[in-house]
């Protein structure tokens, strides 16, 4: 093998375990999670459309799931996934854009996005409820 | 004056830019971008209807500009959602194959659901 294929190993940086849990690398590793959460929601959004659009049984059939606790579950962690990603990418648009980088910032941003995503998913629960 | 970026080593092996590096990240925050009205949208309308039977949700959807706007969101969504989807099987999946077939896979499920999902709309809005 000559030199120029040989694998190159570069150092690895330290990996999670060494750090403590803070705010921010929380909201990082929440994004991901979300993300990968609402993949699957959005899936699941395609299959709602689809059931609506095949015959009354079949859209009975996916309401009950919806209805169920399981079900219940699910759409809570959907919504709450939803308003997170949403909040948390604006914050991330702002960072592309090069704004609010300060340590003081980033801890800031990080708060609102979780406070505007909690009371978000509680009001559209609440309201959802009460038409329901 | 070298204007060349890259390693002597990189150089060597000649695995340069593919110059379209950018193509992605740009993709997702563009479509991240359009996902905000659209999921603000969404989210309300489903908030508001909560508890709506089958013949009212039929009726919601088959709207013109709600057809519009739900394609949207479906087509930007699962768009974004597969860049996201490729980034995070590119950062845990190491093995190459592996990764190529994750990444083609998630690729074919969400053009697959997506057109199904876009169909499905259609077919409410203008079959009856």
């Amino acid at each position: 093998m000559s030199v120029a294929n040989r694998p190159v190993h570069r150092p690895l940086s330290p990996h999670l375990q060494v750090y403590r849990w803070q705010l921010t690398m929380v909201l990082s590793i929440l994004h991901r999670a979300t993300g990968i959460a609402l993949s699957v929601g959005a899936l699941y959004l395609a299959l709602w459309v689809i059931c609506a659009a095949s015959n009354p049984g079949t859209y009975a059939g996916f309401q009950s799931f919806n209805t169920s606790i399981v079900g219940r579950i699910f759409l809570g962690g959907w919504l709450f996934s939803g308003f997170f990603h949403l909040c948390n990418g604006i914050r991330h648009l702002f960072w592309d854009a090069g704004y609010g980088f300060d340590i003081k910032d980033t801890y800031r941003s990080g708060w609102i996005v979780v406070g505007v995503s909690a009371i978000a998913t509680l009001v559209s629960w609440i309201v959802g409820l009460s038409l329901a | 004056m070298n204007s060349d970026l890259r390693t002597p080593l990189a150089r060597a092996r000649g695995l340069g830019s593919a110059k379209q590096g950018v193509h992605h990240w740009w993709a997702q925050r563009l479509t991240a971008v359009a996902l905000i009205p659209l999921v603000v949208w969404f989210a309300i309308s489903l908030v508001m209807m909560s508890g709506a039977d089958y013949e009212a949700v039929r009726a919601w959807i088959g709207a013109p500009l709600v057809m519009v706007l739900l394609i949207l969101t479906i087509g930007v969504g699962l768009h974004h959602a597969q860049l996201g989807m490729q980034v995070v099987i590119e950062d845990y999946v190491h093995s190459d194959g592996w990764k190529l077939a994750l990444i083609v896979l998630v690729r074919f499920i969400a053009v697959f659901c997506g057109l199904a999902a876009i169909v499905a709309i259609l077919s409410i809005g203008f079959g009856g």
